[in-house]
């Protein structure tokens, strides 16, 4: 697939500060009874972005997405859409369309009449109508099922029946939620691809709900991460894994080591933090930080350096014994535990064949450079 | 094992306890004799005889119609009360709605009768309608009672079914009057076909409500089965009785294959 210039995937146009967002959620609350599932969430997406919401079970995506759609009305806050207030206007009235978790075909009607319900009721004649059909069977490779059944197709081909008819009506934005989750995980990586090409066809602004982190990383331009009703951080998926902003957001994607300090002096080029498990550590200096407050530094398994010999090039080492270790083929993964019991997580790419691989109970220094420690403060 | 022989030999006194009567009935309806306990060869003589009973005919073609309009008005009252009462999420006085829906099932019919005839007595005498008491009176009176059913079993199909798909109508563009018909109706159209029969065989078998509200030249059959076997069982009675049974059962399977086939397709 030839890649359109025009995309927001390649225009990032969330990094130009004047740049004219094309859904704007703003400070918007919903409440059931004295529950609230969104809390005061304010979002900006961009015209042909694949916005990606990402959170754990009930954690209040799948409201957000219905208040866009018009199936809840938020309690409190505006949502607008290509500049248009979204307040009192119904769901069958909105330029958006949904595509539901479980698929919500008609099961009285074929896969054809699914299709093109929404472009009759939209007012095209039949013929006109069926084209548009034949178009979407098309895109989405189904056009020997037409006349078939929801309940005669494999989950996979229902999944692509429920985007053919969502996207038949050209919306100006395409809500999924988790429009992948029924599917198993073989079919679900192919599919996550198809759905990226597709929307890059056609350029429709995608709102996808997801808890599944991988599928996150590999479809969005952005990711919000979102826990107990509040998005708590916006980014590209690269921002987002190198630079988390939080605790949560570190831990909810991928895996990471947290080590709690208290932070040192402030100083020009490198800083000093004090922590328990791996005496003071030399990290880059980090703006905003008051002498001897609590911080927590996160560094990913896979920037940690293992090695045999010390390494004293390397500001921050620590000597351990190898307590476990797995084998995946182009990598391995170690739990590293160092003298006061605390364990370090380190992946290691298997590159070479020559080495002999470090093993169980082998004492090992664990090294970790500065640049590679993100301070946190939450 | 003890089980394997108890279940069976309980399972078969229970099925006897309950059809050996309507087996025993079907088996005299084709009795020569007219004596009901004295078998004389096989005959359909009483089906012959029943066909050239005007009385019982009539009343056959009245309980029909009856029941056909009771079991339609039925099914459109109690598939809007359902409807309201799924859908329209809390509203005041839903509790109160809900319980009164359901009343008419635990309600003594006799109750359920006396209490229609003073409401049609009273409401003559003030609005002048319904005029006196027919057939009209028995289909409004049966209407009410069988609504409940149908609102039962209207209920818990629309529970069943998976509310996305009328979002997904209107998400479509569907105002909500389209998205009842185009898609809740259709799905829930078998269990609907299965109230409408429910209906119609509780509004035919019905004696007690319609003896109440009915008025001359509208009793039902079983009106006048009644009053013919108070003076002395005959065989063609026996006759009607098969053939009442044949509907009922037919109605029966046709209920329960509709409802077991929807809930297969519907995952
Ligand atoms: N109609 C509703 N009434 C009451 N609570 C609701 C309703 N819809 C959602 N919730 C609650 O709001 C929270 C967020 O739900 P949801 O948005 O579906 O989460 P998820 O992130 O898993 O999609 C959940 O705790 C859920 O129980
Ligand atoms: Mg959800």
């Amino acid at each position: 697939m030839t890649s359109n210039p025009a995309l927001a995937a390649n225009t990032k146009p969330w990094r130009d500060p004047a740049a004219k967002p094309f859904i704007s959620i703003r400070n918007v609350t919903k409440r059931f009874g004295d529950f609230t599932a969104v809390d005061d969430v304010s979002l900006d997406v961009y015209r042909s972005e694949l916005f990606c919401l990402l959170g754990g079970s009930g954690c209040g995506k799948s409201t957000l997405l219905r208040m866009l759609s018009g199936f809840e009305t938020p309690t409190a806050g505006q949502i607008l859409i290509d500049g248009q207030d979204m307040a009192g206007v119904p769901a069958d009235k909105r330029p958006t369309n949904m595509m539901f978790q479980s698929y919500a075909l008609f099961p009285h009607m074929s896969v054809e009449k699914n299709i093109a319900y929404g472009l009759l009721r939209e007012g095209k004649s039949k013929a006109e109508a069926y084209e548009r059909v034949g178009e979407m069977l098309k895109l989405v490779k189904l056009e020997k099922f037409a006349s078939r059944k929801p309940h005669q197709l494999s989950g996979g081909q229902r999944q692509r029946v429920a985007l053919a008819r969502a996207l038949a009506k050209q919306p100006k934005l395409l809500l999924l939620d988790e429009p992948l989750g029924a599917l198993d995980k073989k079919l679900r990586e192919e599919t996550q691809f198809e759905l990226v090409n597709i929307q890059e066809t056609l350029g429709v602004t995608f709102i996808v709900v997801t808890h599944d982190q991988d599928e996150a990383m590999t479809l969005a331009t952005r990711i919000g991460v979102m826990t107990e009703g509040v998005i708590t951080q916006v980014g590209e998926p690269r921002e987002i894994y190198e630079t988390p902003k939080s605790r949560f957001v570190a831990d909810f994607i991928g895996s990471v080591n947290l080590i709690e300090g208290k932070a040192g002096p402030a100083a020009p080029d490198l800083m000093r933090v004090e922590t328990d498990d791996l005496g003071p550590v030399v990290v880059p200096p980090t703006a905003g930080l008051t002498q001897g407050q609590t911080v927590w530094l996160a560094i990913r398994p896979e920037r940690v350096w293992l090695t045999r010999e010390p390494r004293p090039d390397i500001a921050n080492s620590v000597p351990g014994v190898v307590q476990d270790m797995g084998y995946v083929g182009h990598m391995s993964s170690y739990v590293v535990r160092l003298a006061n019991g605390r364990l370090i997580r380190v992946t290691q790419a298997n590159e070479s064949r020559r080495d002999t691989p470090i093993t169980w109970d082998e004492q090992v220094h664990v090294g970790f450079e500065p640049s590679d420690f993100r301070v946190l403060t939450q | 094992m003890k089980r394997g022989w108890f279940l069976p030999i309980v399972a078969t006194l229970g099925f006897a306890f309950l059809y050996a009567p309507i087996v025993s009935l079907v088996i005299f309806s084709f009795n020569e004799s007219r004596l009901v306990t004295v078998w004389g060869g096989f005959s359909t003589r009483w089906y012959g005889e029943l066909l050239d009973d005007g009385q019982m005919l009539g009343a056959a073609w009245i309980s029909l119609k009856v029941g056909a309009w009771a079991a339609s008005i039925a099914t459109v009252m109690g598939t809007l009360a359902a409807f309201v009462l799924t859908r329209f999420g809390k509203f005041r006085g839903k509790l109160l709605m809900t319980g009164m829906i359901t009343a008419p099932l635990v309600m003594p019919e006799v109750i359920i009768g006396l209490s229609l005839l003073l409401l049609f007595v009273a409401m003559e005498g003030v609005l002048g309608w319904p005029a006196g008491r027919g057939m009209l009176t028995v289909i409004i009176a049966h209407a009410t009672f069988t609504a409940a059913y149908v609102a039962v079993i209207a209920q818990s199909r629309l529970r069943d079914m998976d509310e996305s798909l009328e979002e997904a109508a209107r998400d479509l563009g569907a105002g909500p009057v389209r998205v009842f018909f185009d898609i809740t109706l259709p799905v829930i159209a078998p269990a609907l076909v299965s109230g409408w029969l429910l209906a119609f065989t509780l509004s035919l078998d019905d004696l007690v409500i319609a003896s109440f509200v009915s008025g001359p030249g509208a009793s039902t059959l079983p009106m006048v089965i009644f009053s013919k076997v108070r003076l002395g069982v005959s065989p063609d009675v026996n006759a009607l009785a098969t053939i009442i049974i044949g509907i009922v059962a037919l109605a029966v399977t046709v209920a329960g294959v509709l409802l077991m086939r929807q809930s297969k397709r519907m995952r």
